[in-house]
């Protein structure tokens, strides 16, 4: 089956992504956090709340947990959910790097390999990234990721 | 298939349309379910502005030259066949804005400032839920400016406007209602006679958001009796298989008359000194600068064009492929439609919500067989709160729409629910 832009929609669909998509992991509002942020992509109206909890680790400041609630399409919350498997319980500057990854392997047009190591489930995203219009939605929980952890990190200066 | 109502030449119309054609990816043909988004062109509105651009291109107005003459003569012929589109009771009634934004921005910002008509403390503004946004962020920001409040009517659960407190709503201190002719999401036609002359009642003036009714509607002003008349009435150029960056504000010269300039510039005076200007009446009072010249020869054969099918046979295929999608959508399992479930009360935008899936997945898998309809708020984030919804998949229709594009979509839609294993 192809699309518009010639390519396959199970390239965007792929059962990682579904799966997350009906079983999405870590999904909620919890109570401990440093910052909370709401992001909307104002073109379709999906929609994040997200908070973010860091905790002082022997080598520095953890994710400790990322909460949420989200309203959007399968692609936005299956993100959401594969951003909390991989960041949760890494270091702030490790979970930085794997944003990183993420943010380029996104807006590489698909012509990036992801790396598995980095990415895990994440690399199902990959065929996104082929889909310009369905990119701000891979992204929308990671850039509300960030934010919350700047203003987590900024908010609690004195202990970093 | 034959379908009572649907127009009796539409092999013939299909063929005007040269976008129809095209094949998409994948050699899926084109089916066009997005009219109320934007409409597709005729031939004829294609090569009125290629013939203008390669032959009588020039300013209007204001040059001294055979093409100058020729350009303006064209611009203002355009101004006729929308006055008669509308049925305006006066040509010069016909303002030439870039979209319909603009012509509601127009009266809305034009209202708050000194004049005959403007808004003021105490004032009340009436809209409604169902709005587009165009028509409620504009009156939001007049009620900013003025002090006045905003006020808007309800929605019944069916789609329809609860009229059950009309009488509290518009009242003495109401100076505007604003409200939209047919709904863009819920496809409702709203009664515009009877609000206007509710309003007209109470002395306020009635601003009257024509964007989706203008496409499908037969629209006569000058049958309307005068207390149903409304005073302004804008919509847009690209939805009525005209080009974009043209609207269209109509509005009673009374009215107008009363509003003073929205924008200051060439064109739109009578005299200029250093210590004031004075202004030249309307329609060129409101046409600052240079208009959107081709664009109003566009939109002047494409009114045209869509006047020679008749604006009365246009509304009746609407009616008949509005039916038989409502028709169609029922079968599918776990979908819901928003707005109201009679085609002949309902203009032919169909918003509605299919368990289990987003509609931006709906609208991928559709588009994955070349079915193109819009996914989203669709621009009315308040009337989808209303239905506690935060987006919806809309199907929209026009004169060239066939009963086999509305088959595909089905079809393409229990696909959808196979491909996102909902059964």
């Amino acid at each position: 089956m192809t699309t518009a832009n010639g390519q396959d929609l199970d390239a965007l669909y792929q059962d990682i992504i579904l799966d997350h998509y009906k079983n999405p992991h870590g999904k909620g509002l919890r109570d401990a956090h440093e910052a909370e942020v709401h992001h909307v992509n104002p073109t379709c109206g999906d929609e994040v709340t997200l908070r973010v909890h860091l905790e002082d680790g022997a080598a520095g400041r953890v994710v400790a947990d990322v909460s949420y609630d989200a309203l959007g399409c399968s692609i936005s919350q299956a993100s959401a959910s594969v951003l909390y498997d991989l960041l949760v319980g890494k270091g702030v500057d490790e979970a930085m790097e794997i944003h990183q990854e993420f943010l380029t392997l996104m807006q590489g047009k698909g012509t990036v390999e992801p790396d598995e190591d980095v990415l895990e489930d994440g690399i199902a995203f990959a065929g996104v990234a082929k889909f310009p219009a369905r990119v701000k939605c891979a992204l929308l929980s990671w850039m509300a990721w960030k934010d919350a952890t700047a203003q987590a990190i900024a908010g609690d200066g004195d202990k970093s | 298939m034959t379908l009572e109502g649907l127009l009796p030449e539409l092999t013939v119309i299909r063929k005007d349309f040269p976008i129809l054609e095209r094949a998409l990816a994948g050699g899926m043909p084109l089916v066009y379910l997005d009219s109320a988004n934007t409409s597709q062109k005729p031939q004829v509105v294609i090569d009125t502005m290629v013939d203008h651009l390669e032959r009588h291109n020039a300013n209007i107005a204001r040059a001294m030259h055979q093409l100058g003459a020729e350009s303006t003569e064209a611009f203002e012929a355009a101004r006729d066949k929308v006055a008669a589109f509308i049925g305006a009771p006066e040509r010069d009634e016909v303002i030439f804005t870039k979209n319909a934004s603009e012509a509601l921005n127009l009266v809305a910002n034009t209202l708050a400032w000194r004049g005959e008509h403007q808004v003021g403390e105490g004032d009340e503004i009436v809209i409604t839920e169902m709005e587009h946004h165009s028509n409620i962020v504009p009156w939001q920001l007049l009620a900013e400016r003025t002090g006045a409040t905003l006020r808007w009517f309800g929605l019944t659960d069916d789609g329809q406007l609860d009229l059950s407190n009309a009488h509290e709503l518009i009242n003495e201190r109401t100076a505007v209602v604003a409200f939209t002719w047919v709904s863009n999401m819920l496809g409702t036609i709203n009664p515009v006679a009877e609000l206007t002359r509710r309003a007209h009642a109470v002395g306020a003036r009635v601003v009257v958001d024509a964007s989706q009714a203008a496409p499908q509607l037969p629209i006569d002003l000058a049958a309307m009796p005068e207390t149903d008349r409304p005073d302004a009435v804008a919509f847009t150029g690209h939805k009525v298989v005209g080009p974009t960056g043209i609207g269209v504000l109509w509005g009673r010269r009374a009215f107008l008359d009363g509003l003073p300039p929205f924008l200051g510039g060439g064109e739109m005076i009578e005299t200029v000194r250093m210590e004031g200007s004075t202004y030249a009446g309307i329609p060129h009072k409101f046409e600052a600068g240079t208009p959107p010249i081709v664009e109003a020869i566009g939109l002047g054969a494409a009114v045209e064009y869509l006047s020679h099918v008749g604006m009365d046979a246009i509304h009746a295929h609407e009616q008949a492929i509005t039916g038989y999608a409502l028709e169609g959508l029922r079968t599918v399992t776990g979908l819901t439609v928003l707005g109201p479930l009679d085609a002949a009360s309902r203009g032919g935008a169909i918003s509605f919500e299919l368990d289990g899936v987003h509609p931006h997945d709906i609208a991928q898998v559709l588009d994955s067989r070349g079915i193109a309809v819009r996914a989203g708020h669709h621009c009315a984030k308040p009337a989808h709160a209303r239905f506690g919804v935060q987006s919806s998949t809309r199907m929209s229709s026009y004169l060239y729409t066939e009963p086999r594009e509305i088959d595909a979509l089905v079809e393409a839609l229990e696909y959808t629910r196979s491909y996102f294993k909902l059964d």
